[in-house]
């Protein structure tokens, strides 16, 4: 059996509905900030197998995955940051609870 | 003449101003008053010499030795805003013997009353009024603009200053801002005088766009040289040609260029108090007592009557135009004097007397006649403004150191006080004397002339303004008699009897009681005639007495000598003579009370008719419609964005939830279109 490119996509497609399903319906920052890594991640499978299969001479989809892996890493980092000092001010981190800077 | 001194006489109180307005109230109250003092008896000493310069130096530029005819000099005269080629408005100072002689009165009268406010502006236990530093800076302001008015080489630098004055005067009466009168009666003298300064306005706009000159030269004085002028009747004329050669020489069955002097002349009424536009003066009388002697007695008042002097050779082309100057004045000094008469508070009796001799002057300049004694009438109504001004500041600061003694405006709170304060006592008698028309004090020789000028104009004229005067000495002499006897007080004894003031404000009345005396013997036909032609042969102390003419003279003082003893037999003693004339006229009583009700007529055209019927409908038009429609537009923005805002709920998840169906159903929709 010939392993081909969708293969991959299905895992990946899947990977991303969960990452949407997850950020739409989680109250939970951190569960939310989880989805959306797992949305990334399955952007960098997508980004991994076209190169692998379209152009496998080029590289350009590797390192804009190793990019976007990195600036995920800082991004995450951030919103961590932010997600703890909210925690401080407001005891909870429900997304629910914070309306404060509404309208 | 260099233009250094011209110079500092006008910067110095400029100067004052700012130093006092800008750093008063850094200083002591005593140092504010001291400073501003000083720097307007430096001016005066200044004023002095330029003016004694102007009139007897003999220098050629001054006076033409030959035909010993007084020149106009322009010492300078700076554009200031050039707009286009013809419309320059330029700052300078021209000297002739009017401007010379209101450079001597203004700066006399402001130094007496800055050395007075000294006094005045405290109370009885040496405690300042607050504001003092604020007051003294007012009247630097008032100064300067005054003297920049006088000085005026065209007519709008005169506008400028004329309004500056205003806005000046606007600042005393309400000094006292706590004061709701106060504060209404400020307003009511800029509105009224702002109004009146719409026809001035109108009159240079219509003058200077026939002429394209703003230059009072130009209208009436030919060029002997550089900056050299002499007062002629042809320059007159030739505007007057330039006016009836135009394309419109006549509007409304008058020429344009009396319309035009007309307009001016309005200008003049507002701010010398004519009627009908007389009603702010007796309401300004609520601003302190040496502002009253300064501003509303001796000289912003009598800027109308330099306005007409000033332009005098052009309203004598237009005879229409002198006669209103005639009648209106005629009119107001008689209204002036009957009122005069009926008026509890004694500054008020003050400020009806001199709306009652404004009017003598306008009259004056009205019946003046170049044929007759060389034009005596606009000589007259010069000397009677310079004595006037003199006695009716005197009468006023006299008046100042009574409500400061009492406490009180109306002579009902006074009465037979002529032993506890007996500088005051004197010096008001000469002052009542002066304005009276008794030989020989000041008042008598100017108000001479003028009666000698109007009995050559008109009998009819004479005899009503002769009445005048006879009414002028009763009212007068009435004051004198309530204020100083009538009945003897019993109970002020003591510490708390009145007495009289410090020095600082007994010395301006001593001072000025003696000008009253001796200022009638200015030899002002030599001085100050319309065209500068001396009309007196030899000048001694003796000139102004050699030209009485007695026929005139002993009938006026004998009009007077009656008023007095009238008033003498009615009011020296507490009498029922008074009351039972008030009983037998109490309609004619109640109305001059009341001032003929013009102050209820005002209001009844204002508040009635113009509020009501114009103001009130464009008021409505402008809220409900104008606003109305903005405030729709406002209204409709805000509901729709309240409508809409559940939208914005910050919620993320409904975001991506929105994101996501749309573009699904982008998704189906592309795919239904390619498949179709």
């Amino acid at each position: 059996m010939e392993i081909t490119a969708i293969y991959y996509l299905i895992p990946a497609l899947i990977m991303f509905c969960c990452g949407v399903y997850g950020f739409i319906t989680r109250k939970n920052m951190i569960a939310i900030l989880i989805s959306l890594e797992l949305m990334l991640n399955a952007v960098d499978i997508n980004f991994v197998v076209f190169n692998r299969f379209l152009y496998p001479e080029q590289m350009e989809g590797m390192f804009f995955t190793l990019f976007a892996i990195a600036i995920a890493a800082a991004e995450t980092a951030v919103a961590i940051a932010i997600i703890i000092n909210i925690f401080r001010a407001a005891k909870n981190i429900d997304v629910r609870d914070l309306t404060k800077m509404k309208f | 003449m260099q233009p250094v001194l011209p110079i500092i006489i006008l910067a110095l109180p400029l100067a004052m101003f700012l130093f006092l307005g800008l750093l008063g109230n850094k200083m002591s109250h005593r140092l504010a008053g001291i400073l501003g003092t000083l720097g307007m008896g430096t001016t005066m000493v200044l004023s002095y010499i330029v003016a004694f310069t102007y009139f007897f130096s003999g220098n050629p530029d001054f006076i033409d030795a030959d035909t010993h005819t007084r020149l106009q000099y322009v010492v300078f005269n700076q554009d200031w805003l050039a707009f286009t080629d013809f419309l320059v408005i330029r700052l300078g100072f021209l000297l002739d013997p009017i401007s010379a002689l209101l450079l001597v009165v203004i700066t006399t009268i402001s130094f007496m009353v800055h050395l007075y406010s000294n006094g005045y502006m405290r109370d009885h236990h040496g405690v300042w009024e607050t504001g003092f530093q604020r007051f003294y800076a007012f009247l630097s302001l008032f100064s300067f603009s005054m003297l920049g008015l006088v000085v005026a080489t065209n007519i709008f630098q005169m506008y400028i200053f004329w309004e500056l004055v205003g806005a000046s005067s606007f600042l005393l009466i309400g000094f006292y801002y706590t004061k709701p009168s106060a504060v209404s009666a400020s307003k009511k003298a800029f509105i009224v005088t702002r109004f009146a300064d719409l026809g001035f306005l109108i009159g240079i706009l219509i003058l200077s766009f026939y002429t394209g000159t703003f230059n009072f030269t130009d209208f009436t004085s030919t060029a002997v040289s550089t900056d050299v002028y002499q007062i002629s009747a042809g320059t007159a004329e030739g505007i007057k040609a330039i006016f009836a050669n135009s394309a419109v020489p006549v509007f409304m069955g008058a020429s344009v260029l009396t319309w035009a002097l007309v307009l001016i002349f309005m200008g003049g009424m507002g701010k010398s108090a004519m009627m009908p536009l007389h009603i702010w003066l007796p309401d300004a009388m609520e601003g302190p007592t040496p502002v009253s002697a300064l501003i509303h007695a001796a000289t912003m008042v009598v800027a109308g009557v330099y306005l007409v002097a000033r332009l005098f050779p052009l309203y004598m082309m237009e005879q229409a135009a002198l006669d209103i100057v005639t009648i209106v004045g005629a009119i107001t000094a008689l209204y002036a004097a009957i009122v005069a008469c009926t008026q509890i508070d004694i500054k008020r009796v003050l400020a009806f007397s001199t709306i009652s001799q404004i009017a003598f002057m306008m009259v004056s300049l009205g019946v003046a006649d170049v044929d007759f004694h060389h034009g005596l009438g606009y000589m007259a109504s010069m000397f009677h403004l310079f004595t006037h001004a003199m006695f009716k500041a005197l009468l006023f600061l006299c008046a100042g150191a009574l409500i400061h003694a009492i406490g009180s405006n109306d002579y009902t709170e006074m009465h037979g006080l002529r032993k506890y304060m007996p500088v005051t006592h004197i010096t008001f008698l000469i002052g009542c004397l002066a304005i009276a028309g008794i030989i020989p004090f000041a008042g008598f020789f100017s108000k001479d002339e003028i009666l000698t000028a109007v009995g050559g104009y008109s009998t009819f004229w004479y005899i009503w303004m002769s009445l005048v005067a006879g009414l002028t000495a009763f009212y007068m002499f009435r004051l004198y008699y309530l204020i100083f006897w009538w009945k003897e007080h019993t109970v002020r004894e003591g510490h708390h009897a009145p007495h009289d003031q410090p020095w600082t404000m007994t010395v301006p009345l001593v001072i000025l009681a003696a000008v009253s005396c001796v200022a009638g013997f200015v030899p002002m036909g030599d001085l100050v005639t319309w065209n500068g032609h001396s009309s007196v042969e030899n000048v001694s102390f003796w000139t102004n007495f050699k030209a009485l003419d007695w026929g005139v003279a002993s009938i006026s003082l004998a009009v007077a000598i009656v008023a007095i003893l009238l008033a003498t037999i009615m009011y020296k003693k507490e009498n029922p003579l008074p009351a039972r004339m008030k009983n037998a006229m109490p309609n004619l009583w109640r109305w001059a009370h009341h001032r003929f009700y013009w102050d209820e007529l005002y209001l009844f055209i204002t508040h009635k008719i113009i509020f009501n019927s114009i103001c009130r409908p464009i008021a409505w038009f402008d809220r409900h419609i104008i606003d109305g429609t903005m405030d729709s537009f406002a209204w409709m923005a805000n509901k729709a964005s309240y409508a809409i805002r559940g939208l914005q709920s910050g919620s993320i998840q409904m975001y991506v939830w929105v994101y996501l169906i749309g573009a699904l159903l982008l998704g189906a929709v592309t795919v239904v279109c390619i498949l179709i």
